[in-house]
């Protein structure tokens, strides 16, 4: 006779007797053997939903910790100010390097006086523009020190979109918080939104904006390694040598 | 997948082409000054020490050896020998010695540009590579680097900074290649010109020693100087297949470079 079948029989007695299982057990010491296979899997139960929440709900908050940046910068208000779009603040330089984000002289082209009546801006105005100090701006996509990235490689050669590697920071009207790993002090967009491959990049949600028709990307993109070498591996069919990204 | 593969191929045929950066250093020219090894610390974020002559201590990419026939005056004759990493390609059963005993995949062949690689945040210090290596190119980090006050402001940002416990080692200054891809490809190019890609070592010394370019391609001029009846790489009968060459008119010293076991002095002949 095969165990199986006995632990079935097993588990149909214990499912009718279950609402009595204490009363029974005292009831009949002779058989112990219908409930007490029940302990390691209740065990194993515990322990996998105890550290699938620790993992994923106590862990993160307390790995991650979050930081404001220094002001609520509108990316919508300020596509409409500029004349030639993203370029105008976000340029290559001769050399081929990016100039990132702008540096305070950009802005007081035109906040040398109030534009408007946001506090915000007043706020800008008074805390920077007037002592002349730059903005220490947060950085999410931020790479170690031994990464190189290039921007002329992938947005003038390979024309790829921002919002594939940055998520929707472009079309934002809020900054979001920054969040970083409390160990390594490193961006959480380059390492922690993908447990377990949950997640998705920014060019799968890039895909479902497309096949329902508007922008739909609300989640930071990754740029962890993983990340990179994925899209490497799809768009130009190599597996990249170290002395590609790293210095 | 496999078309999805196929597809990528054709698609970016152009990443294709490979290239095999490498060097010839003219060993008649060479003075010994050491404005190569100055060059390539200031470069490559090498830090140093009071007195960095101490030779077990000090920490270089590119060293300047010095040898010499071992004879009495007036035969006497000396050599210098700058040394920086070989970026051995290997061949048949041989391996770059340095990746075939890597346990953490810390350093590699790129196939693309022939460059051997040290990623430092990987390694984590077992020094399998330093003992493999037969030419002594790879260095450890037996403390964090320092630097005299105020100096950190001019550590050249596009090298990352090792720390202790780590081994490094020349990269054909690897960055500046990264920089003219970077400047080609904002002007929508691909290739590279000759001089867009040279190490510090070649700019920085004065007797013109040094030619740096892509081994494959005859229009760089070290495709022809490596062809030179008196060329030779170090311990070449390793096998390592170094992509250094060296040129001298000197007997001794091109059997010196191949670490020639006979009676070095007696089948010296003078040039
Ligand atoms: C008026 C100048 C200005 C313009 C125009 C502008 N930006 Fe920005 N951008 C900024 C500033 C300032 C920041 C820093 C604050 C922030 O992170 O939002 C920034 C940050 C970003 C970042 C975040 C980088 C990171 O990793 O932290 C991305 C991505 C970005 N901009 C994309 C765009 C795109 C896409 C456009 C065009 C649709 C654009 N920007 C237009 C000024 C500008
Ligand atoms: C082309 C001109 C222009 C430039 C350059 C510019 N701004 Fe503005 N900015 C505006 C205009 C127009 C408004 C809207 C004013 C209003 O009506 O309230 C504005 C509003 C703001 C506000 C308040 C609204 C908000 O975004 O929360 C802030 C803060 C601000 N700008 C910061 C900056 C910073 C920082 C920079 C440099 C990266 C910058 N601006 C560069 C034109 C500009
Ligand atoms: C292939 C992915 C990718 C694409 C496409 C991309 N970026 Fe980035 N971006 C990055 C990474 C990675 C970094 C961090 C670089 C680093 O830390 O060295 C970054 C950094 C930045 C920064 C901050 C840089 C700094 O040092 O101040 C800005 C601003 C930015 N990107 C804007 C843009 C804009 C605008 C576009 C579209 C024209 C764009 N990016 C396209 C990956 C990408
Ligand atoms: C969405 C796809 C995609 C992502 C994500 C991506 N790359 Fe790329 N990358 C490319 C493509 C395509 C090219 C080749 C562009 C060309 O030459 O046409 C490239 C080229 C490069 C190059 C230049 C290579 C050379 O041969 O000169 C570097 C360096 C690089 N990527 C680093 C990175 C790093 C670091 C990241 C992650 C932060 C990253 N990439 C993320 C698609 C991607
Ligand atoms: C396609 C680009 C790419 C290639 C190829 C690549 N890396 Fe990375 N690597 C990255 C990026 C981006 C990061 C930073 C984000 C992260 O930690 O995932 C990184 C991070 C790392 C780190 C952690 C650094 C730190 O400070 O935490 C190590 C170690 C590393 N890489 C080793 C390697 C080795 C070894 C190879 C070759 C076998 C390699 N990488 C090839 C892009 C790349």
């Amino acid at each position: 006779m095969s165990t199986i079948e006995e632990k079935e029989q097993a588990v149909s007695q214990d499912e009718q007797a279950a609402e009595h299982a204490t009363v029974e057990a005292t009831r009949e010491p002779k058989k112990p053997g219908t409930w007490r296979f029940l302990i390691p899997l209740a065990a194993f139960a515990l322990g996998f939903v105890s550290h699938f929440s620790l993992g994923w709900v106590i862990l993160p908050p307390i790995l991650y910790a979050e930081k404001q940046q220094p002001i609520d910068f509108s990316h919508k208000i300020h596509q409409e100010a500029v004349d030639e779009g993203c370029e105008s603040c976000h340029y290559f330089r001769e050399d081929g390097s990016f100039s990132g984000i702008p540096k305070l002289e950009n802005c007081a082209e035109c906040h040398e006086e109030p534009m408007g009546e946001d506090p915000e801006e007043a706020k800008f105005i008074k805390e920077y523009v007037e002592p002349g100090k730059e903005i220490p701006w947060l950085i999410y996509g931020r790479q170690p020190q031994c990464v190189f990235f290039s921007h002329a490689a992938h947005v003038k050669m390979g024309e790829l979109e921002c919002i594939i590697c940055h998520g929707p920071i472009g079309d934002s009207d809020h900054v979001r918080p920054y969040q970083y790993n409390r160990l390594t002090k490193y961006s959480r967009d380059i390492w922690g939104w993908n447990i377990a491959g949950l997640a998705k990049n920014g060019w799968d949600y890039l895909k479902q904006a497309d096949d329902s028709g508007g922008t739909k990307i609300e989640h930071p993109a990754r740029m962890k390694m993983d990340d990179c070498a994925e899209c490497h591996m799809e768009k130009r069919g190599v597996h990249e040598a170290c002395f590609v990204c790293h210095k | 997948m496999k078309e999805a593969h196929h597809e990528a191929h054709e698609h970016h045929g152009a990443h294709k082409k490979t290239y095999k950066y490498g060097m010839v250093v003219d060993l008649d020219k060479c003075t010994g000054c050491g404005a190569c090894m100055v060059a390539c610390m200031a470069e490559n974020n090498l830090p140093f020490r009071k007195d960095n002559s101490d030779r077990m201590r000090s920490q270089l990419w590119m060293r300047v050896y010095k040898i010499s026939n071992g004879r009495p005056f007036p035969d006497t004759d000396i050599c210098y020998i700058p040394r920086p990493c070989q970026h051995c390609e290997g061949s048949g059963h041989h391996h770059t010695p340095c990746v075939s005993v890597c346990p953490a995949t810390a350093t590699d062949y790129s196939h693309e540009t022939g460059i051997v690689s040290q990623v430092y945040t990987r390694c984590f210090g077992c020094r399998y590579c330093m003992a493999a290596c037969p030419y002594h190119v790879r260095v450890f980090n037996w403390w964090d680097p320092t630097w005299p006050k105020g100096m950190k402001k001019y550590l050249n940002p596009d090298v990352s900074v090792r720390m202790r416990g780590v081994v490094e080692k020349c990269s054909f200054c690897y960055h500046r290649y990264q920089r003219a891809k970077n400047k080609a490809y904002a002007e929508g190019r691909r290739e590279l010109h000759e001089d867009e890609y040279q190490t510090a070592c070649t700019q920085a010394c004065p007797a013109g020693a040094i030619t740096f370019g892509d081994l494959k391609n005859p229009e760089h001029k070290v495709h022809e100087l490596k062809k030179s009846p008196y060329a030779f790489r170090l311990l070449e009968k390793l096998g390592t297949n170094p992509k250094v060459y060296y040129v001298s008119t000197r007997d001794w010293v091109r059997k010196a470079g191949e670490a020639y076991a006979g009676e070095e002095g007696k089948s010296v002949t003078h040039a």
